[in-house]
């Protein structure tokens, strides 16, 4: 890892201010960070850690939706009676993030920011039709994930909180990796009276919608409704760990298991 | 330089790092507490694990600099100080829940932790879903999930001393 200075801010303001330094990095719980620069895949100059603005953290309901800071680390969001009690699909989706050590360090807001192609949190925010909050302004989930490692984030923008709409019926499944635990290919799907979300993660570059399984799922709700829905292999992941062609056929099997766990 | 200041098993230690030194290396270089262990250096075996305020985390992938003002526990912090073995090391002994050894200070550390949230009570499915963050090459795990289930007896009170693993 190459050296760079540290900065702890205390408030949102701060941070902003650190980060308009085009080479400086936010950091919070640093599970993907702190692995990229050691092998020095970038070069930060600073690091500004996040974690002490308390501003940012909690878990709350407001009105229809529920709203997380962008410091909540994952354990927090597995285990909130309240995020169960409301969206149990996104509870369940964090409490099977990594392994324990990583769901005790990593943060909803690294997760989403990063947008990483393998990380589960980009599914429940397209999933859910949740709104990015950030230090400037509030981003529809379907502007925020633009690409690989890219979102709608301006340099030097921080997000700072994630509001997710209760929905009627959500559900999530992955197939992970055995060994990184990083997904291969999931689905989250939520059903809003009759608004039907379908999300990939984990199969593409980035996570992306699947227009016909929506279409098919708003005309009938069961996971039969999506079982001759091919996903094209065309632009997906092909790596050492699976080919294109397997995380398609993936895709279909997550999105049948995602509406199955849906009820 | 940034200087850190924290209580590794209840001293308190201040020392001058850089941003980029890992908490592992502060502890194995600089506090020569060396019974925590680098393996894969990537997060994913868990022979790093150590506590911080109570919670296990893997100490090659947080900052130096980000456990400052916190309270570690390695695994030289659990023995009492004659020598007493915590009841999670004493399982791992009576249940040869080891053979090479260099997971063990992560197991043991992230085992405490997982029967630490489960005051209930604990079930095989469980220890074995909560250790998916260490690995261990020699044991096939068998022995490790027994050991766990024993201390999580002693750790939560239903028995005084590690059950025989004769029995």
């Amino acid at each position: 890892m190459y050296d760079f200075a540290y900065h702890k801010p205390g408030s949102v303001a701060d941070a902003v201010k650190l980060l308009a330094d085009p080479d400086a990095k936010a950091i919070s719980g640093g599970h993907t960070l702190l692995p990229a620069l050691k092998h020095r895949l970038n070069k930060p100059s600073a690091l500004v850690d996040l974690s002490g603005i308390a501003e940012l953290r909690g878990i709350k309901r407001v009105g229809n939706a529920i709203v997380i800071g962008a410091l909540t680390r994952h354990v927090e969001v597995a285990t909130s009676a309240e995020v169960a009690a409301a969206i149990p699909a996104l509870a369940y989706m964090a409490s099977h993030i990594g392994d324990v050590q990583v769901r005790n360090r990593g943060t909803i807001g690294g997760s989403v920011s990063n947008n990483d192609p393998a990380a589960d949190y980009p599914a429940a925010v397209l999933g859910l039709g949740a709104t990015v909050h950030t230090s400037s302004r509030k981003i529809a989930a379907d502007d925020f994930f633009q690409g690989m490692f890219t979102t709608a984030l301006e340099p030097g923008e921080i997000l700072t909180a994630i509001e997710f709409p209760i929905v009627d019926k959500a559900g999530y499944a992955k197939m992970k990796n055995p060994a990184s635990r990083y997904v291969m290919a999931g689905v989250f799907v939520s059903k809003a009276g009759g608004a039907v979300r379908v999300a990939v993660n984990g199969a593409g570059p980035c996570v992306f919608r699947q227009a016909a399984m929506e279409a098919a799922l708003a005309a009938n709700w069961s996971p039969d409704a999506v079982a001759n829905i091919r996903q094209s292999p065309d632009n997906l992941n092909a790596d050492i760990h699976g080919s294109a062609e397997y995380r398609a056929h993936l895709v279909g099997v997550m999105a049948r298991r995602a509406v199955a766990a849906a009820g | 330089m940034p200087q850190v200041t924290l209580t590794v098993n209840g001293q308190t230690h201040t020392a001058e790092v850089e941003g980029r030194t890992l908490l592992v290396e502060l502890l194995r270089e600089k506090l020569r507490l060396t019974g925590t262990h680098v393996g894969c250096d990537t997060s994913q075996c868990g022979a790093c694990v150590v506590h911080i305020n109570g919670e296990s985390v893997k100490s090659c992938t947080t900052l130096a600099v980000m456990a400052n003002g916190a309270q570690v526990t390695t695994i030289e912090g659990l023995a009492a100080a004659d020598g007493t073995l915590h009841a999670m090391q004493e399982a791992f002994r009576e249940y040869h829940a080891l053979q090479c050894g260099f997971c063990t200070p992560g197991m043991v550390m992230s085992a405490i932790d997982l029967v630490n949230k489960h005051p209930d009570g604990i079930t095989e499915q469980q220890i074995r879903e909560g250790l998916e963050g260490n690995l261990c090459r020699c044991t096939g795990y068998h022995n490790i999930v027994r050991a766990i289930a024993a201390a999580a007896d002693v750790m939560h009170g239903k028995r005084t001393e590690i059950a025989s693993a004769a029995q």
